[in-house]
């Protein structure tokens, strides 16, 4: 195993400011601000060309910004003398030459950061690719099998945090809790991860954040249970008087639903006390559906199209 | 820098938890760990020319290409033309062509297969990775050259033992010069076209077709016949390659070394610097 991110001294290892990026009259990232902060996995959610790879290349000083920056750990990107010891990056895991074995792209990577070369079986090994897989070609892999290189990649140079762009494309659902098991596992022992998705279900187990991305610009930023919890909780009971009595009591607002639940403007936490003190049995309780990630994030990115097309207008 | 840190959290307006730094460049980012060298990354560049079955049997093949034309040069023909000299000219002709293609390759290979996005995201200063190339290819040319004296001699060594050759081992240091600043200058010019154009096959098709081009077009408009001797590289190369230059050459040599491989380095790199990674 990597020996993981020492602790940083830095509480915000990630910081975008006002990035904008056009081409031409197309506006690709609009005013994008976000932070990432040591110890936490960042979502960066967003639909397919939302420019969520555009920031992600800016950050990592492939793309210069039309205005704006982005620094990591405190510094440019660009200006971090061995930046690999620093970032671990993984922006497309398609893009590396087939005719080289996945052994032999972690050499390579290896030799010019300087790390010895016992770090690549190590890392073939963390990532599942040790023996016979990291001696074939990476035209043989399959795609999940390139998410695993690039994440071996990424984590080669022992970094304080990596940059991760749609690493679950192509994994099956095993790889994909595995994953999540490794970045919660780096995030756990003080690093920052930020990656990206194009759909929730992928981040909303491991993202302790969520910056959601439409049309260039950012529509929702926040913890993810300040989001879950915007539009309140839904419970029910077999004893539904007691139930609104109880929340009455509590000073929850609520609302009765149409098939019989209630509606609450308040937390989990709070409903579940107002019951338990008015000795209310509860059938359900649980985030309100309308307040769902996935509704808010459908709701924010359907917008962000919209505003996509007018400025292609 | 601890203190730029500091403040720019502060004007971010986010929660700053920024320990006190201990022993300054331990924890500084900007100097915590030092750049690859120059010589690392020439070294991974020559790795990578290597390291795939196309790029490794493009080496071999034309060993053993240079290998078996040295050798019919050392077994066949006239007496008088089977010496360790003419044996070098025949083994530098498969160099000739395979080190301004490998030139290319060496240029093209991170856009053309993908890599650049992991490269550069490595080294960011382009230019860096683009001067450990050039030096990867200048060696990767030295050794051709050394492969091709090899050959020659192997050549006329067979030639001595089979019989009735001339067997000469004579040529000078200034010949043998010769010989390799034509096969560093061939490979360079590959070098730039690939820099420049940065699509493999553009590049390959370009660096074979433009200077026929020039010498057909010198040759068939008589009044463009003083102008194309200066930069038809074809001919200005020619005494070079056939290590055979008069002192009277050197100047068109220069002019169309700087023309055809200066002029397509430096717009290759500024064209690389500003390319954007997708």
């Amino acid at each position: 195993m990597w020996r993981g991110p020492r602790p940083g001294n830095v509480a915000v290892v990630i910081h975008v400011e006002n990035l904008t990026k056009r081409y031409g009259a197309h506006v690709a990232v609009d005013d994008v601000s976000f932070s990432c902060e040591a110890g936490t996995v960042t979502g960066f959610l967003g639909p397919n060309g939302a420019g969520k790879s555009t920031t992600m290349r800016m950050l990592c000083g492939l793309a210069p910004p039309t205005s704006g920056r982005a620094t990591v750990l405190g510094v440019p990107y660009r200006e971090l003398p061995n930046p690999g010891r620093e970032v671990g990056v993984l922006l497309d895991a398609s893009a590396q030459h087939a005719g080289r074995t996945g052994q032999e792209v972690l050499t390579l990577a290896a030799k010019t950061l300087g790390m010895p070369s016992s770090r690549v079986p190590e890392m073939l090994n963390t990532v599942g690719l040790e023996g016979p897989a990291g001696r074939r070609r990476v035209g043989d892999y399959s795609l999940g099998m390139r998410q695993r290189l690039g994440l071996a990649h990424a984590l080669l140079g022992d970094p304080r945090v990596i940059v991760l762009d749609e690493p679950a494309n192509g994994l099956d659902p095993e790889g994909i809790f595995w994953m999540r098991g490794v970045l919660r596992d780096f995030a756990d022992r003080g690093g920052a991860v930020l990656l990206s998705s194009h759909l929730l279900h992928e981040v909303e187990a491991v993202a302790d954040r969520l910056v959601v991305i439409a049309g260039g610009k950012i529509v929702a930023d926040g913890t993810k249970d300040e989001l879950l919890n915007a539009g309140g909780v839904l419970v029910r009971s077999s004893d539904r008087t007691g139930l609104r009595r109880a929340l009455a009591l509590a000073d929850l607002p609520s609302t009765t639903t149409t098939d019989g639940a209630q509606l609450v403007d308040g937390d989990a936490e709070a409903v579940g006390r107002a019951a338990l003190a008015a000795g209310v049995v509860l059938t359900e309780l649980r985030p309100a559906e309308t307040a769902g990630l996935e509704q808010l994030f459908l709701s924010l990115t359907s917008g962000g199209t919209t505003t996509t097309q007018e400025q292609a207008a | 820098m601890s203190t730029d840190v500091h403040t720019e959290l502060i004007r971010a307006g986010r929660p700053v938890a920024v320990a006190p730094r201990g022993a300054g460049s331990e924890e500084d980012p900007r100097t915590r760990f030092a750049a690859p060298t120059a010589w690392r990354l020439t070294t991974v560049e020559l790795r990578k020319a290597v390291d795939t079955r196309a790029g490794r049997w493009l080496l071999i093949a034309s060993v053993l290409l240079a290998a078996a034309v040295a050798i019919a040069r050392g077994v066949t023909g006239a007496a008088a033309d089977r010496t360790f000299a003419d044996c070098l000219e025949l083994a530098l002709l498969p160099f000739g062509i395979l080190l301004p293609v490998l030139g290319i390759l060496l240029m093209t290979g991170e856009w053309s297969q993908r890599t650049a996005l992991a490269t550069y995201a490595l080294v960011p200063d382009r230019a860096r990775i683009t001067w450990a190339k050039v030096r990867a290819g200048l060696l990767i040319g030295l050794g051709a050259a050394v492969a091709s004296v090899v050959a020659a001699a192997l050549g006329n060594a067979v030639g001595i033992a089979v019989g009735g050759a001339d067997g000469s081992w004579s040529m000078s240091l200034g010949d043998l010069g010769q010989t390799l600043a034509a096969q560093e200058l061939n490979l360079l010019m590959g070098v730039g076209f690939g820099l420049l154009l940065m699509s493999p096959a553009l590049a390959i098709v370009a660096f074979f077709a433009l200077p026929t081009a020039f010498t057909v077009l010198g040759e068939t408009v008589s009044s463009l016949e003083s102008t194309f001797r200066w930069i038809d590289p074809n001919r200005a190369f020619d005494p070079l390659l056939n290590v055979d230059v008069h002192a009277g050459d050197w100047p068109k040599i220069l002019v169309c070394a700087l023309l055809w491989v200066g002029v397509p380095l430096v717009a290759g790199i500024a064209r690389t610097h500003r390319r954007e990674i997708k």
